[in-house]
């Protein structure tokens, strides 16, 4: 498959099951939103060392918030439901509690329940309020500034996680600005984010490594650098390679936010530097989802 | 299936009890069956054919076209369906409800919502003492759900009050909120003496001071307070006789107490009122 010259591989993307949930973070303005959200969000890549991947789903209008003020909507994936509610209270802890003039609501509403304010209000030491507003919990704890109002828990979904694909350019200019065409379209998909800086991750890992330590290592076939020692993927033409990864509530989310992203990439196509995509897997014996970019790309138009 | 309709035949001349006269109570039973149905009545029983015309069949729709402030707890321990008053009603209205909607268009008696739990009672007229308490003797008053009085209530509305949400179209007699320990509640008129009496915990949203506030409730100024941006919209909600509340910018004058109980009550304000003016109603404004 071609599509405005750049060459698609007949490969798949593997994906895996997730636990997932999602928070609205709303504040005095979107400033102070977005530095609660983007603090919130840090450090939160991957699951291999950050206990949970995470990201800003979009921005929130004042219409679109439970108190009417503007916010973000946020993400959060975890491999356990256990870990997953330890990072999300850590992280809402640290990272909006201390925020000023912020707010945290639930932004799932089904599902088994993850702590929200439910542990944090003790802060208040003794101070806090609870109050029962349409059938939700909230939490009213004293703070420096005022109120911090947090609902008491959000639901929790099974999600998917590792969708990825792979942007083959002929240097690292053409690779970047690829990626970045493709990310920009990719942040209008709901439901989905791209945990790594930026959205974009340029080291891709294979399962194991010669070091009995590490249960990843860089994916050697991949590399440009050591293209004519190692077996590589690359052919000459081919100076860098990037990788977008995404997480997603659902399988279809994924495979729609892959298909925005590969569309906006080809878009700049070959004239452009993009040469090939593809994408990464484990041969389909680890993750139960996955994304056949041919049929993918040619089930949407 | 039209409502289950329930029309007073004559003048009552002492008190009758409808708590069994509800959609839970009735359910599967046939029109014959509940016109046999006994109800307590001074201290004998009667049947519901000597004391209602009854007519319709749908049990989740019940309709009282009576006016009479002697028909006691109607509604009581209802966990579901309608039921429309279509006049007054006497006293224990809704007590112990758990849910459902129960409407009554005129005035009613001593101990509406006594302990109610959860769905929703209107009350177009005025409510009489003791709203969305405890029966005497109990340490716990209403527990959930939501009271919507058009009119005026009575003394020590939300007496020992846990839960839930009792708004006050009207005035509110004295002893508001009194022993409360958790809910809100909300007046748009005046507020009787003592409001916050022995308060632990729980909201009364008021639009003035009450003239006569326990000393042991302090001023903690005014502030944006974010959870009034939620409970605004749901407040509006339950009719024009609440369209005036408003904080502007979420701001409210905050004060707590009881300070001779545990003080982590409030009394909300929407507008700074000077606590000098409290102590001294002649000193000028200064804030």
């Amino acid at each position: 498959m071609i599509i405005n010259g750049s060459h698609i591989d007949d490969t798949f993307a593997e994906a895996f099951g997730m636990k997932a949930t999602r928070i609205l973070i709303t504040a005095h303005n979107l400033k102070w939103a977005y530095h609660s959200a983007l603090s919130l969000t840090g450090f939160a890549t991957s699951v291999i060392a950050c206990g949970c991947e995470a990201g800003i789903e979009r921005r929130l209008d004042p219409t679109e918030t439970p108190d009417g003020r503007p916010g973000a909507s946020v993400l959060l994936f975890a491999v356990s439901t256990k870990e997953l509610a330890k990072q999300l209270e850590r992280r809402v802890g640290q990272c909006v509690l201390t925020s000023p003039t912020s707010a945290c609501f639930a932004g799932i509403h089904d599902g088994e329940k993850l702590p929200l304010g439910k542990n944090l209000r003790y802060f208040g030491d003794g101070f806090q309020i609870a109050k029962l507003i349409d059938g939700k919990r909230y939490w009213r704890v004293p703070v420096m500034d005022g109120e911090f109002l947090c609902e008491e828990s959000t639901g929790m979904t099974k999600a998917v996680g590792g969708g990825n694909f792979l942007i083959l350019a002929t240097d690292q200019a053409a690779a970047l600005a690829a990626s970045e065409a493709a990310i920009e379209a990719m942040r209008k998909v709901r439901n989905v984010i791209m945990p790594f800086p930026g959205g974009v991750v340029r080291s891709g890992s294979k399962v194991g490594s010669k070091y009995k330590a590490l249960p990843a290592s860089t994916n050697d076939a991949f590399c440009p650098t050591i293209r004519g020692i190692t077996k590589s993927e690359l052919t000459p033409d081919i100076g860098a390679v990037l990788e977008i990864v995404i997480d997603g509530l659902t399988d279809a989310d994924v495979r729609d936010a892959m298909i925005v992203g590969i569309r906006a990439a080809c878009a700049l196509g070959a004239a452009k530097g993009v040469k090939r995509i593809s994408a990464g897997n484990y041969g389909g014996k680890l993750g139960p989802f996955h994304f056949h970019l041919h049929n993918i790309l040619k089930a949407k138009p | 299936m039209s409502a289950l309709t329930f029309s007073l035949k004559a003048k009552l001349t002492l008190r009758v009890d409808c708590s069994s006269l509800t959609p839970d109570g009735l359910q599967g039973k046939t029109g014959a069956e509940i016109e046999c149905i006994e109800l307590p009545m001074g201290n004998a029983n009667i049947t519901v054919a000597e004391v209602f015309k009854v007519k319709g069949r749908d049990c989740e729709q019940i309709i009282f076209c009576a006016d009479s402030s002697k028909l006691d707890r109607i509604g009581a321990g209802m966990s579901g369906g309608e039921i429309v008053v279509e006049g007054a009603a006497g006293d224990y209205l809704g007590l112990g409800m758990t849910g459902g909607v129960l409407r009554v268009a005129e005035d009613v008696g001593i101990f509406a919502a006594c302990e109610m739990r959860g769905g929703e009672l209107r009350i177009d007229g005025n409510a009489g003492d003791f709203v969305g308490g405890g029966l005497p003797g109990e340490r716990r008053g209403m527990f959930g759900g939501i009271v919507v009085i058009n009119g005026n209530a009575g003394a020590r509305a939300g007496d020992q009050m846990r839960r839930g949400m009792v708004l006050i179209g009207g005035n509110a007699g004295d002893y508001l909120g009194s022993r409360m320990s958790g809910g809100t509640i909300v007046v748009m008129g005046k507020v009787g003496a003592n409001a916050g009496f022995a308060m632990k915990r729980g909201t009364l949203v008021l639009t003035q001071l009450p003239e006569n506030l326990p000393p042991t409730f302090n001023d903690c100024g005014v502030h944006p307070l974010g959870f009034l941006a939620v409970l605004m919209p749901v407040i509006r909600r339950y009719g024009a006789a609440f369209l005036d509340l408003k904080f502007p910018s979420n701001r409210a004058q905050r004060w707590m107490g009881d300070l001779a109980n545990i003080g982590r009550g409030e009394i909300l304000l929407p507008g700074r009122v000077d606590p000098l003016r409290l102590i001294h109603p002649t000193a000028p404004a200064i804030f």
